[in-house]
């Protein structure tokens, strides 16, 4: 698989992959998508980039290892919920801020909070599997 | 009705303030988790672990105290997720019965968390021993205590995906065998258990354990509510190891690290008793009825089979898995029954069998540490070593064979009591017999590893002695065990504060009127 072409393709294509899953994270909010599909789509991207560079090279440019990064994704998404602590209502209740950022409406939600953390939990173990096998085959 | 143009919110949420107090409900859970993710975001600091996992654990068995407190005194209290009404949300629900297993079973992990800090070497802390114990507590107190039969089914697949990471911890041949036993058995189990899940959604179109309650009881004949209730017993019945689908646990059980072990056998087999106590005693008491004598009959053959096999055995923790087995069976017979005093009887059990289980393993743990060897003909002399050791494990030998004063001896009266009320004698007489041969399997076991003078074959005498211990790795090994050991004399000594607290329990179960109220409101 280590062609030439595919090595020189492959950190631009990562770089498109890993930016359409972001995409398709925040649509996910009020159309199809969402933390799920992204993670997959991102976990694809780094699959890819473990195929042309090696893992090595991979899990360099991850900083940290996948599975501290589905860690991090689980307390995010268990976090999204403590925020109806403090406002008396259900654990997991979605809550809404729409602070204006230059003039601009940002709607800031748990819900998407929480679809985030998905990310990251997909992200950190779809590519921690991906990596070990990618490893096994050399 | 609602104005045309405005959404009348009251129809669909929750709209009265949630009191602090309710959080008491989905803590465990929550504590859990993120203590859980920030253990597996610092893989890395293995010194750190095992300091985050007791604070998470001690945190847990607090809060699991307060919601017992609670619930004993006011009753039932419902958290329905994200604001939904019930049953269109998902509801935490604690009741008397969840709220008791809740703490005994926080109690077990947090001395299954302070003997792992010395049994569990640094570099298996680094393939995530105290992450996997913490998310297994995820989903062992997300079991207990919620009210919704499909995420019953959720957490039983959080716990098990979490034992699935202890057991391997190690990646030893013999590990893997024992792994695969367990996983391939255990997820079979979860499968029936969805599929009868499926087949209940069908028939009465709900999933809320409190609105299934009344439908299951209107459908009537019509439905083939029978059959799913078999489906259910059967899976609950492979979880909780009951014979003849008990033969995975003794093939797996004495593969893992001891604490994992001692987590596995306290813990795990009581979910499948606790899952069975909910959905059949509480949400199809007409079915328990119907397949009350097959329950009877499981229920003595596991009790007495267990108690045959730990006698044949060798291996000492070989032999604690058929006392893990044998105390389902008392449980079994006490679901069998289905009166109050023989549900009572199966809680009350369920309580020791966590607390005593876990510390046989953990005891276990450290004779097989100074004897260097799990086999039972390689051992002996651990008296004249660890004196304080033979005195705690003697304790629990007598407590599982339910020898009073210690905590085995009440459950076992409950549940002979209830059984000669119902004119089964011979059910008593079952339940007395697999304390007899229980005593038999544990004192010889006993007399083997502390009291004769040496391994088989040598002769009495100092020269044969193994060496003792370190004296801080011993103190930090055997304190935890004397810890579950005090628990189960104390329980023996004054059972009253458990008895009605099961008693309550048993009661929450058959009129389970109280538990609906607090999911839906209405006046008391």
């Amino acid at each position: 698989m280590r062609t030439i072409i595919f090595r020189t393709i492959a950190p631009y294509l990562t770089a498109l992959m890993v930016l359409f899953s972001i995409f398709v994270l925040l649509r996910g909010h009020n159309a199809p998508g969402g933390g799920f599909i992204g993670g997959l789509i991102a976990a694809s991207a780094i699959a890819i980039y473990g195929i042309a560079c090696g893992v090595t090279a991979v899990r360099h440019a991850l900083v940290f290892t996948p599975t501290a990064i589905s860690g991090f994704g689980l307390f995010l998404s268990a976090a999204s919920g403590l925020p109806s602590l403090l406002l008396g209502v259900p654990f997991l209740t979605g809550l809404w801020w729409t602070p204006h950022v230059f003039g601009a409406e940002i709607p800031v939600a748990t819900p998407v909070v929480f679809d985030i953390g998905v990310y990251f939990v997909v992200v950190g173990a779809i590519s921690a599997i991906a990596l070990t096998l990618e490893e096994k085959e050399r | 009705m609602a104005m045309p143009g405005t959404v009348d919110l009251a129809r669909a949420l929750v709209l009265a303030p949630t009191p602090l107090a309710d959080y008491l409900v989905i803590a465990p859970v929550m504590v859990t988790v993120l203590a859980g993710a920030v253990l597996v975001m610092l893989r890395n600091f293995p010194r750190l672990q095992p300091l985050i996992a007791i604070a998470a654990m001690a945190a847990l068995v607090a809060n699991n105290a307060l919601l017992l407190a609670r619930v004993a005194v006011s009753g039932p209290i419902t958290m329905t997720m994200g604001r939904w009404l019930p049953p269109f949300g998902i509801s935490f629900s604690a009741d008397v019965l969840g709220a008791t297993f809740a703490l005994a079973a926080s109690v077990v992990a947090l001395a299954v968390a302070v003997y792992a800090m010395r049994d569990v070497p640094e570099g298996l802390r680094r393939y995530g021993f105290y992450p996997c114990l913490t998310l297994m507590m995820t989903g062992v107190c997300g079991a207990f205590l919620t009210g919704d039969i499909f995420n019953l089914y959720v957490w039983f697949e959080v716990l098990l995906i979490a034992s699935f990471g202890l057991i391997v911890l190690g990646n030893s041949r013999e590990q893997l065998d024992g792994a695969i036993r367990y996983a391939i058995l255990n997820l079979l189990a979860t499968t029936l258990f969805l599929v009868a899940i499926g087949y209940l959604y069908g028939v009465a179109g709900t999933l809320n354990m409190a609105d299934l309650v009344d439908r299951i009881r209107g459908l009537g004949e019509a439905a083939p509510i029978n059959t799913i209730a078999a489906l259910f017993i059967l899976a609950f019945a492979m979880k909780a190891a009951a014979f003849p689908l008990h033969f995975w646990l003794p093939a797996s059980y004495h593969t893992p690290a001891i604490s994992a072990a001692a987590l596995f056998a306290g813990l795990l087999t009581k979910v499948g008793v606790y899952a069975l106590l909910r959905v059949l005693v509480m949400l199809m008491p007409a079915q328990r009825a119907v397949f009350g004598d097959v329950i009877l009959w499981v229920a003595i053959v596991t009790m007495i089979g267990a108690g045959l096999g730990a006698i044949a055995q060798s291996d000492l923790r070989r032999m604690l898995g058929y006392f893990v087995i044998s105390g389902i069976g008392a449980m079994l017979a006490g679901i069998a029954l289905g009166s109050q005093l023989g549900l009572a009887g199966a809680a009350f059990y369920a309580v020791h069998s966590m607390i005593v289980s876990a510390a046989l393993y953990l005891g276990a743990g450290v004779a097989g540490r100074i004897g260097g060897s799990f086999d039972l003909r390689e051992t002996g002399g651990l008296y004249a070593v660890a004196p304080a050791l033979a005195a705690i494990v003697l304790v629990l030998v007598l407590a599982v064979g339910g020898l009073p004063p210690f905590s085995g001896f009440w459950p076992k009266v409950l549940i002979t009591e209830a059984a000669l009320q119902a004119g089964r004698w011979w059910l008593a007489a079952a339940v007395l017999l697999s304390g007899f041969l229980t005593t038999i399997a544990g004192g010889r076991a006993f007399g083997m590893a502390f009291w004769r003078g040496g391994a088989a074959g040598t002769p009495d005498g100092a020269e044969a002695l193994p060496r003792p211990l370190p004296a801080a790795e011993m103190l930090g090994l055997t304190l935890p065990v004397a810890f579950l050991a005090a628990l189960a004399i104390l329980i023996g000594l004054f059972p009253d504060p458990l008895m009605s607290l099961t008693d309550g329990a048993a009661l929450g179960l058959l009129d389970p009127a109280a538990y609906i109220r607090s999911v839906f409101g209405g006046g008391p």
